[in-house]
This record gives C-alpha cells, sequence and structure tokens, in this order.
C-alpha cells in the first residue's frame, strides 16, 4: 500500500507484529493530519506530555465534532450506562475517581494492592504448576490472561467462575476501542449495537452484584464503589456501574498485554532474562523499561480540544480527533538516549506507558505489582526457555497491541 | 581568563563554600560532578552536616520523622575539608581571604556564598527569651518544637500566617492542640498568594479549628515569674494565654560577615548576575565570588530582569548547580540561572504549589476548579501577560501554565479551559498589600533593579 496514510499503515493488521519503524517516521512530522475529518496525531514525547497536562484537552466524546454528526458519544460509553471517568472531564472525572480511588490505595486503602502480594503469588504459582508435563505452552491462554482477570475479579469481588460469561461482552468492548475497526457505513450501525449490547449487559450483570454489596458489603472495591460516602459525596448506582464496567475492562487486557510483551521482550534479550533469573528485584526497572519499549497502550485516540491549539505551528481546530502516540513518543531520540534499545538499567525511565496528567492510569499500582510477579516467576521456573515462533501471531487491536499467542518451549519447570 | 588559568583552577585550585547547608552540599557536589579536582572546603556555623529543612515544619512536627534526621542525601564524593561549627565572620575581596570566628583564614581562588537566611527573632529581646517563645529554621529549633508540642500546652500562638506559620499551626491541629495565629494581613498566606487565595487559606484554617486573627498585630508577650510564656497581647487590645508561641516573622539574610567587604551585600540578600557572579557594592561584577540559594538576589529575564530573591528549596539547588558550573568554566560555556520559580506546601490536607512570581501580579483569574471548593488553578497577570500561577490540589496542571508564563502568555486568559466555572471568566484584583509595606515570608521578593543594597527599602516595583 504505497499510498496509504501513515495512520492507516500504523493501525493496518500487517505492521502489528513491528511498528516502530512507522512510528518514527510518524516523528519526523510531529504534528500529522493527513486526511480531512482524519485525526491529528502528536508523536514527540514532549508534546504528548504537554497536551496530557492541557486544559483545553478534552477526553470527553462530546466535545468532538464529529461527536454532533454522529448523534451520539462513542460506542463504548453508551449501552444506557453513562461515560466512565475515563471519558470525562474535571470536575465530574476527578470527583469520580476520587471516590474509586477510596476502594483502591491510600489513604483509605493504603494496604489493598500491596496486600494481595500474597494472593498473586499464589496464583502465579499455580498457573505455572499447572504446565504439568508440558514442554510448550501457549503463554496467553495459559498465564497471561487468566492470571490478571484472576486478580481483578479478585479485586473487585466478582466471581471469577462467571468470567466465561462477561468475557462475551468484554471482547467487543475492548475491539471497539480500536479506532479503526470502526467499519463506518453499514456495518457501522451494527458494530455500535453489538458494542452497546455487550455494554449493557455487563452493567446488567454487574448491577446484581452491586445490589448484594450494598446490602451486605464485602471486602472488595465493588463494595466500596458502592457503599462510599466521603467529602465528594457517594456515586450513583449508574456511576459505580460505569466504574465498575471501567475497572473490568482497563484491568483485563492491558496487563495480558504487558506480560505478554514482556516475556517476548526477555526471550529477544537472554541476557536479561538471565539476570532477572538471578535477581527478581530487577523486575522493577524491567517493567518500567517494558512501559516505555512495548508499551500495552500504544496511543490514546481519544482527546479532542476545546478551542483551537497550536502545536509545533499547526494549528489544531477546535473539537478535531487528537491521538496521542505513547509508543511513539516513548522511543523519541529527543527524550530518550537509544530509544531502540531495550535498556532496563537505564538511568531515567520517565516513560508515557501509563500516560500522564490527571487520567494517567488508575490500575498503574495494581498492573506493576502483578508484572513483576509474574516476570520473575516465570524467568526463575521455566528452564531454557525459547520462542517458538518469532513475531508471534498478534492481535488485531492496534491500540492495545499485543501478541494473540505466545507459544514458548522449554526443558522443564522448576 | 587564559585556558591555562582555568585548566590550573580545575586541577589545583582552591574553592571556599561558605554556608553548608542545600546550596552549599549541591554545588560542592556538581563541582566534583564536573571535574574539579582541586581543594574544596566547606564552612558552615551549624555543627551539623547538611540536612533539610522543609519536613522541619511537615512530617517532622507531626511525629512521623525526627528532626534530628533529615540529612539531605549524598548524590556523590565530594573529597572537602568540612569546618563545621565555626562561622565566617569577615572576608577579604583583596586578599581572596575568608575569616573564621575562630581566628583562622582561609584562602580561596574561588568562592561561593551560600549563607541562606535565618528566622527574623522576635523583636523586643527580652521577650524572646522567654521559656516557650520559638522560631523554626534549624534542626534544633525544630526538636525543641516538638518536645514542647508532645508536652501538650494548653495552647500554642503562632505569630504571622505565611507559609510556614501557617504549616504550623496545621501541624498543630492535627495533633489535636489548640492553636490560635495571629496576622497583620486580612488572611494568611497574603504576601505570597494575595488576598483572594488568601481567603480560601483563611477558610481552611478556620474550619480546621484554627483560632484566626487578622488585621492585628501582637504587641507584647506576657511571662509568669519563672520566665515562662504565658499570653499574648494583641492590638485589639485581646489577650491570648498560651504557652508555646512560634514567632513566623520571615527571614533574615545571613550577610552581616559580608558587612565592610565591598560587596553588594546587605539586608535584601547578595546581589548577583545571571551567572551567579556577585556585585560589588559599585555593581561592578566579580569574577571569583559567586552566590547561590536563599541569600542571592538575582535578576531574571522573565520578570523584567528585576532582581528576584527566593526562598525556594529548588531555586537552592538549580542556583547551587549552576554557580559551581560557572566557577569552574570560562566565557561561553558559562551559564545563566534562569529557573521558573517554584514552591510547594501542604497544610490542612491541601497540597499547594505555585509557578512564577505571584507577588507580580496585580490580576488572577481561577482558571480551573472553584475556590469554595478549594481545589483550583489561579492565574497571576501583570501587564497583560501571565506571571504566575497557583493551585490548589490541582498540581497536574501546574506544567502547563509555566509554559504560559515562560513564553509570556496574554492575560487574561481567553481560551476556554476544562471545568471554567463563571467565576472564572473575569480577572479579579489578586489582592496583594501595598507593596511598599513589608509583609513577612513572601518566599519570593522582587527587588527592583539595583545591584547595589545601600538603602532598606522595600519596593517591587511595578511599572
Ligand atoms: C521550616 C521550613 C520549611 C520549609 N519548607 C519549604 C517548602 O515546603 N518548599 C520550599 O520550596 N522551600 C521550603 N523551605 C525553604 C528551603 O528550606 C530553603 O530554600 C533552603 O534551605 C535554602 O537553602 P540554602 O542552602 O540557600 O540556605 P540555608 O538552608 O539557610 O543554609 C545556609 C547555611 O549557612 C549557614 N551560615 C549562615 N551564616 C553563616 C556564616 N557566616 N558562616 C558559616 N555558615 C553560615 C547557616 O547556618 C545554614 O546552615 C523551608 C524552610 C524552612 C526553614
Ligand atoms: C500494564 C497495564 C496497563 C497499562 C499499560 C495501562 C495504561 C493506561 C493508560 C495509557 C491510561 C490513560 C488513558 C488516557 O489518558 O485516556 C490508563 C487509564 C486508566 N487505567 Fe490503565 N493501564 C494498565 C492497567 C490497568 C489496570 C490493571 C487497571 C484497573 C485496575 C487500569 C485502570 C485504568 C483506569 C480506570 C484508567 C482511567 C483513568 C482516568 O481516566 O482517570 N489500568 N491506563
Amino acid at each position: 500500500m504505497p499510498h496509504a496514510s501513515l495512520a492507516r499503515q500504523i493501525t493496518d493488521f500487517g505492521n502489528r507484529a513491528n511498528p516502530y519503524p512507522l512510528y518514527a517516521e510518524l516523528r519526523r512530522t510531529p504534528v500529522l493530519h493527513e486526511e480531512e475529518d482524519g485525526p491529528y496525531l502528536i508523536s514527540s514525547y514532549y508534546d504528548i506530555e504537554a497536551l496530557l497536562h492541557d486544559p483545553r484537552i478534552s477526553s470527553d466524546a462530546t466535545n468532538l465534532a464529529a461527536a454532533g454528526a454522529d448523534g451520539a458519544g462513542e460506542p463504548e460509553e453508551t449501552g444506557g450506562l453513562p461515560p466512565s471517568f475515563l471519558r470525562l472531564d474535571p470536575p465530574e472525572h476527578d470527583r469520580l475517581r476520587r471516590i474509586a480511588n477510596t476502594g483502591f490505595g491510600p489513604p483509605h486503602r493504603p494496604r489493598r494492592i500491596e496486600g494481595m502480594r500474597g494472593a498473586m503469588r499464589e496464583i502465579v504459582t499455580e498457573l505455572i504448576d499447572g504446565f504439568g508435563d508440558a514442554r510448550q505452552v501457549d503463554l496467553v491462554d495459559q498465564f497471561a490472561y487468566p492470571f490478571p482477570v484472576t486478580v481483578i475479579c479478585r479485586l473487585l469481588g466478582v466471581p471469577r467462575e462467571d468470567e466465561p460469561t462477561f468475557r462475551t461482552w468484554v471482547d467487543p468492548l475492548v475491539a471497539s476501542l480500536d479506532p479503526e475497526k470502526r467499519p463506518g457505513g453499514a456495518q457501522e450501525a451494527e458494530y455500535r449495537q453489538s458494542a452497546q449490547e455487550a455494554r449493557m449487559r455487563l452493567g446488567m450483570y454487574l448491577s446484581g452484584l452491586v445490589e448484594e454489596r450494598a446490602r451486605e458489603p464485602r471486602d472488595d472495591l465493588l463494595s466500596d464503589l458502592v457503599n462510599s460516602r466521603g467529602p465528594d459525596g457517594s456515586m450513583t448506582m449508574m456511576e459505580v456501574l460505569s466504574t465498575s464496567v471501567l475497572l473490568l475492562i482497563a484491568g483485563h487486557e492491558t496487563t495480558v498485554n504487558l506480560i505478554t510483551n514482556g516475556m517476548l521482550t526477555l526471550l529477544r534479550h537472554p541476557e536479561v532474562l538471565g539476570r532477572l533469573r538471578e535477581d527478581p528485584g530487577l523486575s522493577v526497572s524491567i517493567v518500567e523499561e517494558l512501559l516505555r519499549y512495548e508499551p500495552p497502550v500504544q496511543l490514546v485516540p481519544q482527546r479532542t480540544c476545546i478551542t483551537d491549539i497550536e502545536v509545533r505551528g499547526v494549528t489544531i481546530p477546535k473539537g478535531s480527533r487528537i491521538w496521542l502516540m505513547l509508543a511513539a513518543g516513548n522511543r523519541d531520540p529527543e527524550r530518550f538516549e537509544d530509544p531502540d534499545r531495550f535498556d532496563p538499567d537505564r538511568g531515567d525511565i520517565q516513560h508515557l506507558g501509563f500516560g500522564s496528567g490527571i487520567h494517567s492510569c488508575f490500575g498503574a499500582p495494581l498492573a506493576r505489582l502483578e508484572t513483576q510477579i509474574a516476570l520473575s516467576e516465570l524467568a526463575r521456573r521455566l528452564e531454557n526457555p525459547r520462542l517458538v515462533e518469532d513475531p508471534p501471531p498478534y492481535r488485531e487491536n492496534a491500540v492495545l497491541r499485543g501478541p494473540r499467542h505466545l507459544d514458548v518451549a522449554f526443558d522443564g519447570v522448576r | 581568563m587564559s585556558a591555562d588559568h582555568l585548566e590550573r583552577l580545575r586541577r589545583e585550585g582552591r574553592i571556599v563554600i561558605v554556608g553548608a547547608s542545600l546550596a552549599g552540599l549541591r554545588a560542592a557536589e556538581t563541582l566534583r560532578a564536573e571535574g574539579f579536582a582541586g581543594d574544596l572546603t566547606l564552612i558552615g556555623d551549624e555543627p551539623h552536616e547538611p540536612y533539610d529543612r522543609p519536613p522541619l515544619s511537615k512530617s517532622a512536627l507531626l511525629g512521623m520523622a525526627s528532626p534530628l534526621r533529615t540529612q539531605l542525601p549524598r548524590r556523590r564524593e565530594i573529597d572537602a575539608k568540612w569546618r563545621l561549627g565555626v562561622a565566617a565572620t569577615g572576608l577579604d575581596l583583596a586578599a581572596k581571604r575568608v575569616r573564621l570566628a575562630d581566628g583562622d583564614e582561609v584562602e580561596y581562588d574561588r568562592l561561593l556564598i551560600a549563607t541562606g537566611v535565618r528566622a527574623r527573632p522576635w523583636f523586643k529581646e527580652e521577650e524572646a527569651r522567654l521559656d516557650g517563645v520559638c522560631v523554626l529554621r534549624t534542626r534544633e529549633d525544630a526538636a525543641d518544637l516538638v518536645r514542647r508540642l508532645r508536652a501538650g500546652p494548653r495552647r500554642v500562638f503562632v505569630i504571622g500566617a505565611g507559609f510556614a506559620g501557617s504549616e504550623v499551626a496545621s501541624a498543630c491541629r492535627e495533633l489535636g492542640l489548640p492553636v490560635s495565629m495571629a496576622e497583620r494581613a486580612g488572611a494568611p498566606l497574603v504576601g505570597a498568594l494575595g488576598g483572594v487565595i488568601g481567603s480560601v487559606a483563611a477558610d481552611l484554617a478556620t474550619e480546621h479549628g484554627v483560632d484566626l486573627r487578622t488585621h492585628v498585630t501582637v504587641t507584647a508577650l506576657e511571662g509568669d515569674t519563672v520566665g515562662r510564656v504565658r499570653a499574648v497581647h494583641l492590638s485589639d487590645e485581646s489577650v491570648v494565654e498560651a504557652d508555646v508561641v512560634v514567632v513566623s516573622l520571615g527571614s533574615l539574610r545571613n550577610t552581616e560577615w559580608l558587612t565592610g567587604s565591598g560587596l553588594g551585600a546587605g539586608p535584601r540578600g547578595v546581589a548577583c548576575d545571571a551567572g551567579c557572579r556577585a556585585f560589588d557594592f559599585r555593581g561592578i561584577v566579580t569574577d571569583d565570588v559567586f552566590v547561590a540559594g536563599d541569600v542571592a538576589r538575582s535578576p531574571h529575564a522573565l520578570f523584567g530582569y528585576q532582581f528576584l530573591s527566593l526562598e525556594h528549596w529548588g531555586n537552592a539547588v538549580a542556583q547551587a548547580e549552576t554557580a559551581a558550573h560557572n566557577m569552574i568554566c570560562d566565557g561561553a560555556d558559562r551559564r545563566p540561572h534562569l529557573w521558573m520559580p517554584a514552591f510547594w506546601s501542604s497544610m490542612f490536607g491541601v497540597n499547594i504549589k505555585s509557578v512564577g512570581v505571584p507577588p507580580m501580579g496585580e490580576h488572577l483569574m481561577i482558571t480551573q476548579g472553584s475556590l469554595a471548593e478549594r481545589r483550583f488553578t489561579g492565574v497571576y497577570g501583570h501587564q497583560g501577560r501571565v506571571v504566575a500561577a497557583v493551585t490548589f490540589d490541582n498540581a497536574r496542571w501546574l506544567e502547563f501554565y509555566q509554559r504560559q508564563i515562560e513564553r509570556g502568555a496574554p492575560f487574561p486568559v481567553e481560551f476556554p479551559t476544562l471545568d471554567r466555572r463563571p467565576e472564572g471568566r473575569q480577572p479579579v484584583p489578586a489582592g496583594f498589600p501595598d507593596p511598599s509595606l513589608p509583609t513577612h515570608g513572601p518566599m519570593v521578593t522582587l527587588s527592583g533593579y539595583s545591584p547595589a543594597d545601600q538603602q532598606l527599602v522595600f519596593h517591587p516595583s511595578r511599572h
């Protein structure tokens, strides 16, 4: 496709395994606008960082010029539920995020994440034990997917047994995050309807649990969400549902990809894998470098500006779609020395993998801890692990990018 | 200076740093990091190795950290001669010698002045000596205050509601101690942030149970028969019983030791150029004496080249690094100190940050959030330009406003911003007190254009 726009090449499935050369090309035009009504792609580290802290940039879909034409917001934010705080601006965003945080971290629940360390280790141990006598596994299906899903279910208080049921609703929602998966035309309506329906069903499923927790609180996040009565008041039932859907989805796909990208990268850099085997403490800086080098969220496609703004001399008109290319910024040579090298020892790894500013990843402490444990245990227990196929097959999604399968062969399990 | 000479300085020169605290230490580390291999001497009148002060009015008062354990982390070995517990008492510019209190003299090729500031004491000496009358600047001050707060005083009285005083009052409330705070202006933080923001700080303090008294001054401290403070007398004739009094009336620059040296040093600090080189009293720049930290006043390009004195932690670090670099470089290799003033504080559960020079602003606009919710961003304007911003629990936006200041963006802020409320559509007067009156603890002081410091008038000029 010699004439395809860069944006289309990036979302094109054929380039999923290695989009980084495209990002390098992209950075040569740090503010790229290729098609009328198309997005503005921002790819340099400092511009992305600046826009993530810019009070003229909105996450609210109703501020998109296109929103009026669409007649509705983004599909993943409808389905009868109000938008989650991911897609809201201050002050609503701040209020909901603060209330959600009372169930998640300091000062109210300082030990909720750290307190799961033991449970996380157990889950990881069970999963690896489960490899049994196999000498080859699909790391995605047998490890990287079940682990964070089990954790987020336990954290929220969602029965793990129900996972196969709600997975059928989660998948279309995750797919809808991919901007280029929107077919347009006649299929668009169908596509949108399926995402809306998935969201509604997931909401209905969760509402049963939430009602239970309202009557009978337990030690879980759902209970805290529905029962919180702080200085910010409490969430309405609909807000509780939107927030739980958000947490369930965000806690699903992203960490899977970080663990899988992580193992893939380590297998491509055996010397680092060897060091990790000797020193599990290295997992902290490995995870940070992974979030820079192979970030699971490659771009944030859901920003717009509430007024005309100027970036590097280019005027972005009010209401335009703005794509913040996190993965491109993470490899910006203006910011990182030798950016295409995977180097956990670089002193300064201020990556954009979790975003930045007020929407910076809410689940970051959880995702970090999960991935640190997962990678150090895999390194410790798998004897002589090897990649079976390089590159592995990828998922469709260009935003939440990661391998669909990762076949790993090894000589045994310690 | 010839390249030869500079090479010799870097290899075997003698560098003396007076003031062994934050700025002094960071300068020493930078000198070594940049390859200075000669003799390095640090002179400090405190008997301790460099320690950090901000925790002294925050975690230390709450008992979360010992005031005796706030040593500054070391970035690297500095291989220096330490002369601790001995003050510098004089400077002979011609002979390039520093005189010490113990009679010793130390010669230098390059000198860095980093003697900082000290707490302004209560103005009546006899009352200041009463048991229970405290200031807060040093580790000993903090340890003493912590001990007194632990003893469960019936009431603490804070004189002066600047940042330091307000932080002390906040800590007292967190400890459950009754506390009164007196302020000459109409609200806390007025000198630093103006009256509009000050009134938010006033509400915060009052809601947290501080007995706040504004538009008053303390006229006398009353002691009991054994010399302990027992009451505070105010200009409105009221009398408040208190057994701990914290005097928080700003600071005095430690420049007395430079009197008669011929440097442009005085009560407003030591004037230096953008390269941190000290001016002499005639306004001529020296080439071997440098200044950094709280004691320095230096011109800033972003603020009309007025001399700025900044009592900010971050400034002390940045200026020390620049001064150190310039001390062992020449001409084109030298760098200007262009640090954007930035300050943080926390009190009554609120995180306060500012960038730029708020007292320079005549007008204020609340561009995000709302004063009533105590969660907002305020932008200060001067002559049609953005010159400063402050956030209460809204720090994530500050970076944006910093760039607005750097590029001299127009004020009022015409473009829409997220979470703009009706109250934020128009600028309002920021409410700084008459600039010709001294306010304590503004933390940023604009002191005009003259490098010489012969007169003692406080006049941030506003053209
Ligand atoms: C309680 C408290 C809370 C603070 N909180 C904050 C905050 O939240 N945020 C912020 O940005 N800043 C804060 N600050 C300010 C910050 O601590 C200062 O900006 C910083 O300490 C300046 O460092 P300096 O090295 O320039 O000066 P100083 O730390 O004052 O050091 C100067 C040193 O020189 C010594 N000295 C003086 N005269 C002589 C002499 N003649 N001979 C030898 N030695 C001498 C002094 O004893 C002292 O040790 C706070 C300060 C205090 C006291
Ligand atoms: C490695 C794993 C993860 C990565 C790389 C990641 C990445 C991100 C990024 C880039 C954003 C910013 C989106 C934006 O700016 O619009 C974000 C937001 C968010 N993430 Fe994550 N995430 C991960 C795991 C998780 C987990 C496990 C959870 C849930 C527990 C979670 C919950 C959230 C939420 C709720 C937001 C929205 C925050 C807001 O809008 O204020 N994330 N994440």
